[in-house]
């Protein structure tokens, strides 16, 4: 994703630290529902999944989703701390991958894209 | 007056940690609006912005108490397996939904949104605490980034509701039960 300046949609201060946390923020949610989606899908999966078994499979999908969050945290944040990035395109994308978040951990939902 | 400790587990998880963190979103949502929207003019004080950093902050520590006690301590008593030729299954709350039609779903739909959407909250709070934090004062500059995180607060709120209302639900229909039990008060009787 280009992060280049633009003056029509950046900000006045330097936002990078910010939209690293939004977009880290964004890549866990979606990690969540397409870790949630792939367990309900395999068998294989689901149980590759399962960390902690009193807790099942729920244990990979949260536990995989919190560090693809904060590694993706990290990574962003060094690169993007000391710049001004294009605010528009990284807010669209985190919400984006929210959506995704929401939607894939959404049973009728899943069960469609499985043809269930 | 009595209470088990599974009980107590599960009412710490939904009404302790889940209930008070979704009691605590109308006065973030007003705080992150007002600051969305009356621009530099309408700022909090510093001594109103380390209280809303506070608040904040309690909001995240009660959204990961949330999950994390939902996940591993009260879930595995829901989904526990009943031994073989059991025919109660008061005290295993997942298969007593599973065995009827009427009830299924409450299970097939409610439970497995309600135990992943559940983590959106936490991740969106400590992103919008974060940035909160470290810009202040001059969070009112950056548009985009300001109407983002009032957007991931109003997404935290959504994913509690989903969550909170499906526990009350399924505590409704099939309660966490069991445990050892824990005396509160005798009465004359």
């Amino acid at each position: 994703m280009s992060v280049s300046r633009n003056p029509s949609d950046v900000d006045s201060i330097l936002n990078g630290a910010g939209a690293a946390a939004l977009l880290a923020a964004g890549i866990g949610c979606a990690v969540l529902g397409i870790l949630a989606l792939a367990g309900d899908a395999s068998e294989r999966i689901g149980s590759f999944l399962n960390f902690y078994n009193p807790t099942g499979t729920l244990s990979g999908v949260t536990d995989l989703a919190i560090l693809a969050w904060l590694v993706s945290w990290f990574v962003l944040n060094r690169a993007w701390r000391d710049r001004t990035v294009a605010m528009v395109k990284v807010s669209v994308l985190s919400f984006a991958l929210l959506a995704v978040g929401f939607l894939l951990t959404f049973p009728p939902f899943m069960d469609l894209l499985q043809g269930k | 007056m009595e209470i088990s400790t599974h009980d107590l587990w599960t009412v710490l998880h939904g009404m302790g940690f889940g209930a008070l963190f979704m009691l605590a979103f109308s006065g973030a949502l007003a705080e992150i609006y007002r600051m969305a929207a009356s621009g530099p003019g309408g700022q909090p004080s510093s001594r109103e912005r380390t209280l809303l950093n506070f608040y904040l902050v309690a909001m995240v520590i009660l959204a990961w108490f949330t999950v994390i006690s939902g996940a591993y301590v009260v879930y595995p008593w829901y989904r526990a397996v009943p031994p073989a030729g059991t025919t109660d299954l008061a005290d295993y709350p997942r298969r007593l939904l599973l065995s009827s039609g009427k009830t299924s779903e409450w299970h097939n739909v409610g439970m497995e949104w309600k135990e992943h959407v559940a983590w959106i909250a936490p991740i969106a709070m400590t992103m919008v605490a974060y940035v909160i934090m470290k810009y202040g004062r001059a969070l009112t500059k950056p548009r985009h980034l300001r109407t983002a995180v009032l957007g991931f607060t109003v997404a935290a709120f959504v994913a509690t509701g989903v969550a909170g209302a499906f526990g009350a639900f399924l505590n409704k229909y099939a309660p966490v039960r069991g445990g050892s039990v824990i005396i509160l008060m005798e009465g004359e009787q």
